[in-house]
């Protein structure tokens, strides 16, 4: 008997087999590669900002040029910036990404809007930050405060929110979208019984995402809602405000003397924030996911 | 003989993309009765169903000539009220598609639509589609589970009875049975039978044996045409033109 195709059969299996290894290994790889640089930064920082953290750091006004004391008034002003981020950008973006997903046509028009939101998406920060000094400081004369700051972060996290809103509404299957009207619901009913509560979590991830970036931006802030340093929190939303990546600014390059733990601590505050954010967002994502049954 | 409920002169149906699924197509439909349009793949079933409920309004239609007569009413016409027909004409689409909601969301959805508010009027209409639609023993102590959780013969009932919340006259269903096992298409074949005097039915069937098991009249498609239509016994057993002959001797098909 000639058992010689049979066998290399065989030995072209295990070569394949061992190729495969390969292959997944590399990836294993990469992967490593990729994230080690990540989690070698917070964990440094974590390190370096620790000794910094007290009740005090985040709950009383800076002290001594801001060399001691707390940094609560960035803190609040960070929150301020996305609250009111939020407030313009969360209404508009969805309002935005369900026109898009369900009432546009495929016309220029419309390709337009979508040229537009890319490249918004693709804008510098800096950039945002001069046209909001332009438009809101100046031009409406809003002055450098939270409103133009909050403005200019909009402009920003729409291009997210957006894009992010349309992918979630067509990510539900359009045979949903056949059913409810083929029950006699008009199309706003069937996008809000049906289509958006189950594209909600996929929402609600792009908002936390979107405002996520917002917070952590300098440039935007710079020209049109940030300040050095104020004795008091902002009073109104016409106040200019202290914000946490612009304060990181600050205390790193601006103020002679600054010990360097409290930048270190400043920075893990800050790091905090935004990776918790993401965590919520990561959260309800796989929520969503898992409960999902079509 | 019975009522005409539906009458369709004339019918022409071509999409944007040139496709002309319903060539001249002339049928009654006739009250309190299934009425059966069965013929191979492609023959213009769906697309007729598609257009007696206006769902091809969603659709790019190039044409749409012809008259359907509802009780006298065209409901081709531009200004009508799509929204009543579509209360009046039910569907059941030949895959279940339970609405990612509950089981009683499924059924209160139409209800609440058409601006039903009353929460124990609409309880009273969600257990008494269920019951029609021989799915209420099985399901009443879970109206709150997520109605993905049936099983695929019960969903399909679920899509029944939420078209029977709304109490329509008209019921279309386009292959309701074919993702379905023997049971559960025997369950949907008794409702059938035993609503055959509230309801006016169009049954796109699964195949040839549903459709003599319960059709009272029947029309053969091929292509876009209406190739022969009459009594059930007549054209299952005695059919006259040669189309019809063939297909139904299992020639092609």
């Amino acid at each position: 008997m000639n058992l010689k195709p049979f066998n290399r059969a065989r030995k072209s299996k295990i070569n394949r087999r061992l190729v495969q290894q390969a292959g997944f290994n590399a990836i294993r790889l990469v992967t490593l590669v990729t994230i080690l640089p990540i989690l070698g930064i917070v964990v440094y920082i974590a390190i370096k900002g620790a000794p910094a953290i007290s009740w005090e750091f985040i709950s009383a006004m800076p002290r001594d040029g801001m060399r001691a004391g707390g940094i609560l008034p960035a803190i609040i002003g960070t929150l301020y910036l996305m609250v009111g981020t939020g407030v313009v950008s969360i209404p508009l973006g969805i309002a935005a990404g369900i026109y898009l997903s369900e009432y546009a046509r495929d016309n220029w028009w419309t390709r337009l809007i979508r040229i537009a939101i890319i490249s918004l998406a693709g804008v510098p920060s800096v950039v945002y930050g001069l046209f909001g000094l332009g438009l809101f400081v100046l031009f409406f004369n809003f002055g450098i405060s939270i409103i133009s700051a909050a403005l200019t972060l909009s402009i920003m996290t729409l291009p997210v929110i957006i894009s992010t809103t349309e992918e979630a509404m067509r990510s539900v299957p359009y045979k949903f979208r056949i059913v409810g009207i083929s029950l006699g619901g008009t199309q706003w009913q069937t996008i809000r019984k049906v289509i958006l509560p189950q594209a909600l979590p996929g929402i609600v991830t792009g908002i936390i995402l979107g405002l996520e970036r917002a917070v952590g931006e300098t440039a935007p802030i710079l020209f049109t809602g940030a300040t050095f340093f104020l004795p008091h929190l902002p009073s109104s939303p016409m106040d200019a405000t202290m914000a946490l990546p612009y304060h990181i600014y600050v205390i790193s390059t601006q103020i002679p003397g600054m010990p360097i733990t409290i930048q270190y601590g400043t920075v893990l505050v800050l790091l905090v924030f935004v990776l918790a954010m993401n965590l919520i967002a990561s959260v309800i994502r796989s929520r969503a996911r898992a409960k999902r049954q079509w | 003989m019975a009522n005409t409920k539906i009458s369709i002169r004339n019918l022409r149906l071509q999409y944007a993309d040139g496709k002309t699924p319903l060539k001249d197509i002339s049928l009654e439909i006739y009250e309190h009765q299934i009425n059966v349009i069965f013929g191979p793949a492609g023959g213009g079933k769906s697309s007729l169903i598609r257009v007696l409920n206006r769902l091809i309004d969603l659709s790019d239609v190039h044409t749409l000539q012809g008259e359907i007569l509802m009780d006298g009413m065209n409901i081709l016409e531009k200004d009508l009220d799509i929204i009543a027909l579509r209360r009046r004409v039910g569907v059941v689409f030949s895959r279940p598609i339970p609405l990612p909601l509950t089981i009683a969301e499924n059924i209160s959805f139409g209800l609440e639509v058409a601006g039903m508010n009353d929460k124990n009027k609409i309880a009273e209409r969600v257990e008494k589609a269920l019951r029609e639609a021989v799915l209420w023993d099985e399901i009443y102590d879970r109206l709150d589970d997520p109605a993905y959780s049936l099983s695929g013969g019960q969903q399909q009932r679920l899509c029944l009875a939420r078209a029977l919340a709304l109490e329509p006259e008209v019921i279309l269903l386009d292959e309701p049975t074919s993702a379905l096992d023997p049971v559960s298409t025997a369950k949907i074949e008794q409702f059938l039978e035993k609503a055959r005097s509230q309801y006016t039915f169009l049954l796109a069937p699964h195949n040839q044996q549903q459709a003599a098991r319960v059709a009272d009249n029947a029309a053969f498609f091929l292509q876009g045409k209406l190739i022969e239509q009459g009594p059930a016994e007549k054209i299952f057993f005695n059919p006259k033109i040669k189309e019809t002959i063939d297909y139904i001797e299992g020639r092609f098909g």
